[in-house]
């Protein structure tokens, strides 16, 4: 019974000595982990050990999958040792920095990021490029003083252009539409609303068409729904809804198919084909565009290459060459364009798997 | 007139006049907002937070609090799409029997650490909060299921109506009319608010504490898995983070609903209207156009305001036996 | 409540001994273990940039964790506290982007911080509800406000010069010059709690607020007092949480209680009050943080530290309770002994 009453002393006695014993032997080995950790991601890394870490918005989404396999398919083709994807769970903006944090402590040698925040990220990627490691953006731009080099999916102008032109060959040149988008702050977003309003306005053509609304469901598909429903109900002549974004496309179009809108309410933007097949086959969207995201994160591997390499450095005229898909030229504000959009319907549809 | 004083004096009374407020102002300002489809809508949406309520109900009454549930909701919405697609010939009705059975074992688990290690439940449902749903994200990963991997007849279940009331809404009023009667009517029914009030003099009483809280969070957990199967007819996807987040919900709703946090008053019919009520302002307040961005500002003032409405009661109450006391002697 | 005073009293420890041996002191030993441990075994663990990134991350939930320990040692809970943190950062975002000046910007964040407290402070004391429910309506409450405040904008342009402070370090180390003001802070809290009549007090609430009140402790000042108190440390981890990421959001810090409150209770602090110690709630807020860093260093999902994080919160607490459980169960059976073999019992009662 005694040792009850001790117990408590003893363990506290066992676990105080052992943390000292721990810190005394801590302390004598030489903490010399931390000079290469640090140094680790010179760009003289030999090409044996390069790394490369993908970050993409947010983890569980179709479309950032389709772009991380590409992503691994490009790493590997690159020649990257080893080729890593982490994210949070939510697209949220700070929860990006720990994992960028965490990534220039363990020496990576490129990080491609598609931003949440253009600005929130940027602190975070700096310290990582002062430890040396090269910064692609892709998907979703951050600030430009904070990266490399930004490959984009295609020319922003032209997915705005081209979403805006298949809306107004569905509702018929004139009518209310809304756009449901994703987070308010992400940059690739922003700027097709930006190009898409810009081209409503000044564009004789779209003159009748009117924009009531924008509503975000931040690529949370219920949250999506959500809006879809609420813009149905706030705007009861809303004939068409564009959603350049492949979960609010998929929510909405989930909504509109069991509703009474079927049909009457035209749908567009950016969708997965696999994800849009069923919605295509029974009406409820005629057409919508995207790219082959695969391709995407393919690209921004051997960007990450090239750099590493110094075969260029991210100004514009910069040429570099992306595997399988040739050779890439550097344009304007370091942005890469990977190619064209786009345009599936039921008759191309079932010829595309993902 | 005594009649009609009673009638104020019900718990329910506030919740239920703001809710027949509610949608008498937005619907003069906003007509559309009770169309068919609307309607609809509003119903649908209420279906899921109302059964979560009721089972949060029958936890709050005896003292405790259930935090896990929308953990809870994701693992077994995400069941229901697994379900579907590794046996895709499996009857609609194993499905329901399947992720319900594990919310039930899922409710078990914190009903066991709650009574036989009489810890409190805040705690240890918000260690479970985080558990289950580490294991939904591990066992789904980046992984989706979508209302296409599921057949048609089980989405329809949010789509058909009998009189003009969908499916799932239906099931969601045969749960609440059974809970309700069970609370109201039953003994161990009635059990859970002597435990609510005073659990020491419960026990000496006779009640079977521990059983009853035990069963009160398997209950709980069974609604929760309901809930996680009408959530996979309803939407769209089902994966890692489905039902985050949503547990504040329920339990505001419970709140405003007239459920008091320290047990042993409320009903589940109150904490329904209170469920109902909460999602009726996000579709009226979008109706209306005024800026959604109210939405959660509102839902903080009826919280508050809920509280200081029980408290109040809760002190006429006192100050009534107490002089009732005092004349009867 | 009177099984734990008695086992102190009949182990007879004091002073020095009984301060080595509780609680808090033993989780300190853990946390030192886990980071030699970790050291040795995860690359890369052991360098000034960890101190750097796994402070910086840490910083606001260990400023929480302060006012919140307290809180939860008066036996009530204040769940609002990310909601203020948020709404502080709303504010500030707003008001900047207007032009206001910047450092009337953060006076007026610390104000609303006060305000936000003693409106807790108010409901809870002189209205007389339960703090439970307060701080839930108040969570959303805030958050609402937040949202109405901001609506969906970001506002990302604060002064290079505080952004730049807010993450620099000190020269070599790696610490985060912000860590200074922390430690100011816990000292003041420790010296609070553990030094002062007025945080013996609170101890003496948490037990039993009647007992307390009869000892003539003013109970719902104090308790104003250290709801008012939360609020303004909860601006402060605001305010530190915008300039870190240089980035004012409506969704700032969202869901931080659920952290705060797990690691305090890892730290010791009981649930019930009356128990729990400012180092304690330090060594849970540190215990956590350092496992998810290291775990995240080595890519290991996001998912594993929700479970661990889980795990250590529920261990933590039915833990004692089974060791409490263990040692009734001894103590019943040697008095039923004793009782049943009079002749062979031996007289004194705490062997």
């Amino acid at each position: 019974m005694a040792l009850m009453r001790n117990a408590r002393r003893i363990l506290a006695a066992t676990a105080a000595t052992t943390a000292l014993a721990l810190l005394a032997a801590g302390c004598t080995t030489p903490a010399a982990p931390a000079p290469s950790a640090s140094g680790a991601a010179s760009s003289s890394a030999p090409a044996a050990d390069r790394s490369i870490t993908f970050i993409p918005k947010q983890l569980n989404n179709p479309y950032t999958d389709v772009v991380l396999g590409g992503g691994k398919t490009g790493a590997q083709a690159a020649g990257f040792a080893k080729s890593n994807v982490v994210g949070p769970l939510e697209a949220s903006a700070s929860s990006q920095v720990s994992f960028i944090n965490a990534e220039t402590q363990a020496g990576t040698n490129v990080i491609v990021i598609a931003a949440n925040d253009p600005d929130a990220v940027c602190p975070a990627l700096e310290e990582a490029r002062t430890g040396g490691a090269k910064i692609v953006a892709f998907d979703s731009d951050t600030n430009p003083k904070c990266r490399d080099l930004f490959v984009s999916q295609v020319v922003a102008k032209d997915v705005a252009l081209i979403q805006v032109e298949i809306i107004s060959e569905q509702i018929g040149g004139s009518g209310e539409i809304a756009i449901l988008s994703a987070t308010a702050n992400a940059t690739n977003q922003n700027e097709w609303i930006k190009f898409m309003e810009a081209e409503l306005k000044d564009n004789p053509k779209y003159k009748d068409i009117k924009l009531v609304a924008k509503v975000y469901g931040d690529d949370d598909d219920t949250k999506s729904f959500q809006e879809a429903q609420g813009l149905m109900q706030a705007y009861p002549n809303l004939k068409g809804i564009i959603s350049p974004t492949t979960v609010g496309i998929a929510a909405t179009a989930r909504y509109l198919s069991k509703s009474k809108y079927k049909g009457k309410v035209a749908l567009t933007g950016l969708g997965l084909p696999n994800e849009m097949r069923a919605f295509v086959k029974d009406g409820t969207v005629t057409e919508f565009a995207l790219w082959d995201p695969a391709q995407l994160g393919y690209v921004a591997a051997f960007a990450g290459k090239a750099l590493l390499d110094g075969t260029m450095t991210g100004k514009e005229g910069d040429k570099f060459t992306a595997g399988d898909m040739g050779e890439r030229t550097v344009g304007a504000n370091g942005v890469v364009i990977v190619g064209p959009p786009t345009r599936f319907n039921k008759d191309n549809i079932d010829k595309y798997n993902f | 007139m005594n009649r009609v004083w009673s009638v104020l004096r019900w718990r329910e009374f506030p919740v239920a006049f703001a809710l027949v407020a509610l949608i008498i102002v937005t619907y003069s300002v906003n007509p559309a907002f009770l169309a068919a489809q609307g309607v609809k809508d509003l119903m649908l949406n209420a279906t899921i937070l109302v059964i979560l309520a009721a089972g949060q109900t029958l936890v709050l009454v005896t003292e405790n609090v259930d935090l896990s549930v929308g953990s809870v909701l994701g693992l077994t919405a995400y069941s229901v799409g697994v379900l579907f697609a590794v046996f895709p010939g499996i009857p609609i009705i194993a499905v329901f029997i399947i992720a319900i059975l594990l919310g039930g074992v899922l409710g078990a688990i914190n009903g066991l650490l709650v009574s036989v290690a009489k810890v409190p439940a805040l705690v240890i449902t918000l260690g479970t909060l985080y558990i289950y749903r580490g294991i939904n994200n591990a066992w789904a990963g980046g992984k989706q299921y979508f209302a296409g991997d599921r057949p048609e007849a089980f989405g329809d279940l949010s789509v058909q109506t009998i009189l003009g009331i969908p499916l799932i809404t239906l099931i969601a009023l045969v749960i609440l009319a059974i809970v309700a009667i069970y609370l109201a009517g039953t003994r161990s029914g009635r059990d859970l608010y002597a435990i609510g009030s005073d659990s020491d003099a419960a026990k000496l009483y006779g009640v079977p504490v521990t059983k009853r809280i035990f069963s009160v969070f398997v209950a709980n957990g069974l609604l929760a898995g309901l809930a996680g199967v009408l959530y996979a007819s309803r939407f769209n996807s089902v994966g890692a983070t489905t039902g985050d987040g949503i547990e504040l919900q329920v339990v505001a709703a419970a709140v405003v609903g007239g459920v008091a946090i320290s047990g042993g008053v409320g009903t589940v019919v109150g904490a329904a209207l209170g469920g109902l009520l909460l999602t009726t302002i996000t579709s009226s307040l979008t109706a209306m156009r005024v800026d959604k961005f109210w939405q959660q500002a509102v839902v903080g003032v009826l919280i508050l305001s809920a509280v200081v409405i029980d408290r109040v009661s809760s002190l006429r109450t006192t100050r009534r036996l107490r002089v009732s006391e005092a004349r009867n002697v | 409540m009177s099984e734990v005073l008695s086992q102190e009293v009949a182990a007879g420890r004091s002073g020095a001994a009984r301060v080595m041996t509780s609680r808090g002191a033993i989780m300190w030993y853990l946390v030192l273990a886990v980071l030699v441990l970790l050291s040795l075994v995860v690359p890369g663990f052991a360098s000034p940039r960890t101190a750097g990134f796994l402070l910086l991350d840490v910083i606001p939930i260990l400023m929480i964790a302060l006012p919140m320990t307290l809180v939860i040692i008066t036996a009530e809970i204040d769940l609002s506290v990310a909601s203020t943190a948020g709404l502080t950062s709303a504010v500030m975002g707003v008001l900047w982007a207007g032009g206001m000046n910047i450092y009337l910007v953060l006076l007026i964040c610390l104000i609303v911080g006060l305000l936000a407290g003693a409106f807790n402070g108010i409901m809870i004391t002189a209205v007389g509800l339960p703090s439970l429910a307060v701080t839930i309506g108040t969570l959303a409450l805030f958050r609402g406000l937040a949202l109405v405040v901001i609506g969906d904008n970001a506002v990302a342009n604060f002064p290079r010069e505080l952004t730049t402070w807010a993450t620099s370090k000190i020269g070599a180390t790696g610490i985060p010059v912000f860590m200074v003001i922390v430690l100011v802070l816990i000292a003041i809290f420790a010296v609070v709690l553990h030094l002062t009549p007025f945080g013996r007090g609170l101890f003496a609430m948490g037990f039993s607020k009647e007992a307390a009140e009869f000892v003539g402790i003013d109970v719902g000042r104090s308790k104003f007092y250290l709801f008012v108190a939360t609020g303004l440390v909860s601006s402060m981890a605001g305010i530190f949480w915008t300039l870190r990421y240089s980035s004012a959001r409506s969704d700032n810090a969202s869901g931080l209680e659920l952290a705060v409150i797990a690691a305090v209770l890892l730290g010791g602090v009981s649930i019930f009050g009356g128990r729990g110690s400012v180092p304690g709630a330090v060594a849970g807020v540190l215990m956590i943080g350092i496992i998810n860093y290291a775990l995240r260093l080595q890519r290991i999902s996001d998912v594993v530290l929700i479970i661990v994080t889980g795990t250590l919160l529920i261990a933590s607490v039915v833990g004692p309770s089974i060791f409490e459980w263990m040692r009734k169960v001894r103590h019943d059976r040697r008095v039923h002994r004793d009782l049943t073999n009079p002749a062979k019992s031996s007289t004194s009662p705490a062997s």
